[in-house]
C-alpha cells in the first residue's frame, strides 16, 4: 500500500462483510423454511426474508466494489484519492440507508417490486451516495495517471449509477414494467458489474503475477469488449414471456449464449498470467480466490446460464429452481468471490501485516465454494423434476414441491456449510494476525508490486 | 494477441461496439415498447381498477414469494395465468368470490404446509387485485407457461 488514503477502503471492506453475514444468516433461515415451512411464518414471512437475502447481497457486493475502487485508484492513478473524507461520510450514509431499509423491511415498509424494495427516499439516497463516490473516483482519476483498469472501473460504475436511474420508472402497465426493470437488473449483473468484475481482477493480476501492464489491458479490453457485446442484447433471453415481441427469442438466444465468451474468456486469461509469470506471489489464499473467481463465475454465470438460457428451453425451465441454482452460483462466482479476492488480497497491506492465516483463509475457500456448488447441484436437480412435473406432465405447482423436499434438505446442508466457510474467512481476514512462519516463504516468493 | 493489435485498437472496438450494440438494443427496446402498448397488452382494459391492482401487489411484495410471468421468488405458485386455474375466464364473478375467500382464509396454519400471510386487505383491495391478475392473464406471452399448473 503505498498511498495513506487507501485505508478507507479497511472500512468498506468491514461493512462490506459485516452485510455479508447477515445475507448468509437470512439465507440460512429462508432454506430453513422451505424445509420447516412453519418457522417464523406469522413474524417474519418469507417474503420479508427473502426481500433482506437479496438486498443485503446487492448492497454489499456494491460496497465492496466501492471499497475496492477506493484501495486500487490511487495506487493505479499513482496520487492520493480526491477526499478520504467524503468517501467515509458516503460510507456512513450508505450503511445507514442499508441498514433503514432492513429494518423498515421487517416491519412491511418496502415497495414492491423485486429488488428494487427500497422506499424512494432510500433510493434517492442511493443516487447520492452514488453520486459521492463518482465524484471523487473521477477527481482522483483525472488528477493522476490514467490506466486502462481506472478507464474500465469508471465506465462500470458510470453505468451502476446511470441504469440504476430506472427504479424510478414503474410504469402500470405489467409488460412494460418488467422490460425496463430488466434496464436495471440485467444491465447491471450481466453488463455494467462484468466490467468492474474484470477490472478489479486484472488489477489483481498485474500486482500478483507481475505480468506486464500492456499484455494485461488488452485482455481487459477483450474481456469487457465480449462482456458487453453479447451482454447487452443478451438481455433479451428475459423477453421470451413477458409480452414482448417474439424476435427477443432468437436475438435472446444468441447473444445470450455468447455471453459465455467474456467468462471463458476470464479463465483463460488468469490461468495464463500465472503460468506466464512463473513467479508466485506470498499471498496465495488471494491467489487462490482470484482464480476461483474466474472458474466460479464461468461455472455459474456461463455454463448454468446458458444451461436454460435458449428460447425452447427456457419455455420449460422459466420461473423454476433452475433459475434459482444458476442465480447463487452465479452471483457467488462472479461477484462474491471478486470481492473476497481483492479483500483477502488487500487486508494485509491495510492492516500492516504480511500475509496471515492463509491456510485458514484457503480452508474458508473450498468450504465455501464446495458448500455452493453442492447447493448448485441439487437446485439443479430440484429444477429440472419441477420441470418435468410442471411444465411438462402438468402437476400442480405444491404438488411438485413436496416432491422435490429432499434437495430443499440437501440445499440448507450445503447452506450451512458456507455458513461455517464464511465465519471461517471473517475469522482469517479481520481476527488476530499471525505471523506468518519464515518456512513457509522461500526467498523465491516476491511480490510482484 | 500480436504486437500489431494495438491497445488503441482494442479500446477503439470496445467503445465503438458498445455503442453500437447499446444503440441497436434501446431501438428495439423502442420497437418493443410500441408493441407492448398496441399489440401484446390491452389498452382498453388497463382500468383504474387494474392499476390500484398492481399496486395492491406490490404494497404487499407478493413478488417475494410468487412468480408472475415467470420472474419472481420460487417459493410460491405462479400467479401469471392464476386467473384461468380460478376459471375466472368462464366464471370472473365466481373467481372473485374465490380469490375474496382464499385470502380471507390466509394463514392456514397447517402444520409442514407453507404459509401464506394474512394481509388484511379490503374488499375492494382483493376486487382491484382480481382486475390486475386478470389483466395480466390476458397478456400475449408467447403461449407461456406450457401448461395451466404454471
Amino acid at each position: 500500500m503505498k498511498y495513506e488514503s487507501q485505508k478507507v477502503a479497511i472500512y468498506y471492506f468491514a461493512a462490506a462483510m459485516g452485510l455479508f453475514g447477515v445475507q448468509i444468516l437470512v439465507g440460512l433461515l429462508a432454506g430453513t423454511v422451505y424445509v420447516l415451512p412453519n418457522t417464523l411464518s406469522e413474524l417474519l414471512p418469507f417474503n420479508i426474508i427473502r426481500m433482506i437475502h437479496t438486498n443485503s447481497l446487492i448492497v454489499w457486493l456494491l460496497i465492496g466494489f466501492f471499497g475496492a475502487a477506493y484501495y486500487l485508484v490511487p495506487e493505479e492513478a499513482e496520487t492520493e484519492l480526491h477526499s478520504p473524507k467524503l468517501a467515509l461520510i458516503q460510507l456512513g450514509l450508505f450503511v445507514f440507508g442499508a441498514l433503514a431499509a432492513v429494518v423498515g423491511y421487517v416491519f412491511r415498509i418496502h415497495e414492491g417490486r423485486e429488488f428494487l424494495e427500497q422506499p424512494l427516499w432510500i433510493k434517492a439516497a442511493i443516487v447520492v451516495v452514488a453520486l459521492m463516490f463518482l465524484y471523487n473516483i473521477t477527481m482522483t482519476v483525472l488528477k493522476g495517471r490514467r490506466t486502462v483498469i481506472t478507464n474500465i472501473l469508471l465506465v462500470g460504475m458510470w453505468g451502476i449509477a446511470v441504469f440504476f436511474l430506472f427504479s424510478f420508472y414503474n410504469p402500470a402497465n405489467l409488460s412494460l414494467d418488467k422490460m425496463y426493470w430488466w434496464y436495471v437488473v440485467h444491465l447491471w449483473v450481466e453488463g455494467v458489474w462484468e466490467l468492474v468484475l474484470a477490472s478489479i481482477l486484472a488489477f489483481l493480476m498485474i500486482k500478483m503475477t507481475g505480468v506486464d501492464r500492456e499484455v494485461v489491458e488488452k485482455w481487459l479490453y477483450a474481456m469487457v469488449g465480449l462482456a458487453l457485446f453479447s451482454g447487452i442484447l443478451g438481455t433479451g433471453h428475459h423477453y421470451y414471456w413477458i409480452g414482448t415481441p417474439g424476435y427477443w427469442q432468437w436475438i435472446g438466444s444468441l447473444f445470450s449464449t455468447l455471453e459465455v465468451a467474456p467468462f471463458f474468456t476470464m479463465v483463460v486469461f488468469a490461468f495464463m498470467m500465472v503460468w506466464k509469470s512463473g513467479r508466485r506471489h506470498p499471498n496465495k489464499a488471494a491467489m487462490l480466490w482470484s482464480l476461483g473467481c474466474a472458474v466460479f463465475a464461468f461455472f455459474g454465470a456461463g455454463l448454468w446460464g446458458f444451461l436454460h438460457t435458449l428460447a425452447p428451453i427456457n419455455y420449460y425451465t422459466h420461473g423454476t429452481q433452475v433459475t434459482a441454482a444458476h442465480g447463487h452460483l452465479a452471483f457467488y462466482g462472479a461477484y462474491a468471490m471478486i470481492n473476497l479476492a481483492i479483500i483477502t488480497y488487500a487486508m494485509p497491506y491495510l492492516r500492516g501485516k504480511q500475509p496471515y492465516n492463509q491456510i485458514l483463509n484457503m480452508w474458508s475457500f473450498w468450504l465455501m465454494s464446495g458448500g455452493m456448488a453442492f447447493m448448485t447441484f441439487a437446485l439443479t436437480v430440484a429444477g429440472v423434476v419441477q420441470t418435468h412435473l410442471q411444465r411438462v406432465l402438468g402437476m400442480s405447482y405444491m404438488e411438485v414441491q413436496e416432491q422435490i423436499a429432499l434437495f430443499y434438505w440437501m440445499r440448507l446442508g450445503a447452506g450451512f456449510a458456507v455458513a461455517v466457510g464464511v465465519a471461517l474467512y471473517l475469522y482469517a481476514v479481520f481476527g488476530p494476525a499471525r505471523e506468518e512462519r519464515p518456512a513457509s516463504i522461500p526467498s523465491s516468493y516476491q511480490p510482484a508490486e | 494477441m500480436t504486437e500489431r493489435f494495438t491497445k488503441a485498437a482494442a479500446r477503439n472496438i470496445f467503445y465503438g461496439g458498445s455503442l453500437f450494440f447499446f444503440a441497436t438494443f434501446v431501438a428495439l427496446t423502442a420497437l418493443s415498447h410500441n408493441y407492448i402498448v398496441n399489440t401484446s397488452t390491452n389498452k382498453k382494459t388497463l382500468s383504474e381498477a387494474v392499476v390500484r391492482g398492481k399496486h395492491v401487489w406490490e404494497k404487499n411484495s407478493c413478488i417475494n414469494c410468487h412468480t408472475l410471468l415467470g420472474e419472481g421468488a420460487y417459493f410460491a405458485p405462479e400467479l401469471g395465468n392464476v386467473w384461468l386455474r380460478y376459471g375466472g375466464d368462464k366464471d370472473p364473478e365466481g373467481a372473485v368470490m374465490a380469490l375474496k375467500g382464499w385470502m380471507a382464509a390466509q394463514p392456514s396454519g397447517i402444520e409442514g404446509r407453507r404459509q401464506m400471510p394474512q394481509f388484511h386487505l379490503t374488499e375492494g383491495e382483493v376486487e382491484d387485485l382480481a382486475a390486475f391478475l386478470e389483466w395480466t392473464s390476458r397478456i400475449n406471452t408467447q403461449n407461456w407457461p406450457p401448461k395451466l399448473s404454471g
